[in-house]
């Protein structure tokens, strides 16, 4: 098992996190591909941390604190579904135009 | 992990397989639940892909983290949210949808030029994996990431509070709604449910 297989699993990942990023209409389901994205990102830094840095793991601690971060996120972003779902009425993201001008 | 080159090799690709298409599965699939309990089959295969990569702190993370919170917390979302509706068609969305996906191939092959040309630094062998990455860990954290550690609580504190005062429902009674919406109904307002008549409103039901 080498870094490159790595390295291309965590690329096809994001690809498919931005994919859903931009074509779900899902208020959630654009959440759940923030979740996909910010995965991608902890692979890539678990594979540098195993492969390039294995005596001192510092990739470990930045996707712990990854992990946090996009825990805090997850929390934030579905209050905000929440929120606006019970002003507006849909998650539809086409009709959420707030901030359109 | 103290496996076979071909042991590790095949567990990689199962575990790659699992990955991509419960990703694809969460982005493509039209039932919203599915592409929850999808995601959780995503979280759950990368912590097996840590678990080869020698990080089984991480991994128990992942699995704490993802699958136990964020997950469940989606399907809690999915569930308050969930309201069977027709999205509108919108004109032409198959050319957004077909540019996207181009765009999407085309940064996935530049980032796999890039790394099958570069010439990584591999450490010289793997055989200076330290034993127990746990103790490791927490050196780093108490000596030299001590500061992004105690900021990190300080930011989950704040998401939470933040996170409740989102969330938190007003009780507005409905006849005041009405009232409302027809005195300051001009087109200048935004279509959203006043605050400031939340507080006044709800004062006389709290003594029924």
């Amino acid at each position: 098992m080498q870094l490159q297989y790595c390295l291309i699993l965590a690329a096809a990942l994001f690809c498919i996190g931005i994919y859903g990023l931009i074509t779900s209409r899902n208020a959630v389901r654009v959440l759940m591909s923030i979740e996909l994205m910010l995965n991608a990102v902890n692979l890539n830094l678990m594979g540098f941390s195993n492969f390039l840095d294995p005596s001192a793991i510092k990739g470990q601690i930045f996707t712990i604190f990854v992990i946090t971060v996009a825990a805090a996120e997850a929390a934030v972003g579905l209050a905000i579904i929440l929120a606006i779902y019970r002003n507006r009425e849909t998650v539809d993201m086409e009709q959420f135009n707030l901030l359109k001008w | 992990m103290t496996l076979a080159e071909g042991v590790q090799i095949v567990s990689f690709g199962i575990l790659a397989v699992m990955v991509l298409g419960s990703a694809l599965g969460v982005v493509l699939l039209t039932n919203i639940v599915y592409s929850a309990f999808l995601l959780g089959g995503v979280f759950i295969s990368i912590a097996g892909l840590y678990v080869l990569l020698n990080a089984e702190f991480v991994a128990a993370a992942q699995v704490l983290i993802y699958v136990g919170a964020v997950n469940v917390l989606i399907l809690f979302a999915i569930m308050l949210v969930n309201k069977r509706e027709d999205f509108s068609s919108i004109p032409r969305r198959w050319i957004r949808q077909g540019a996207t996906g181009i765009v999407c191939f085309g940064l996935f092959a530049l980032l796999g030029t890039m790394i099958l040309i570069t010439p990584w630094s591999l450490a010289p062998t793997s055989s200076a994996v330290i034993e127990n990455s746990i103790v490791e860990i927490g050196k780093h954290f108490f000596s030299d990431f001590l500061l992004p550690f105690e900021l990190a609580s300080v930011l989950l504190l704040m998401a939470m509070v933040g996170a409740i005062i989102l969330a938190r429902r007003d009780i507005i009674p409905e006849v005041a709604i009405a009232k409302e919406r027809e005195i300051v109904s001009t087109s200048l307002t935004l279509p959203e449910r006043p605050r400031e008549i939340a507080s006044i409103g709800s004062s006389p039901t709290k003594e029924q």
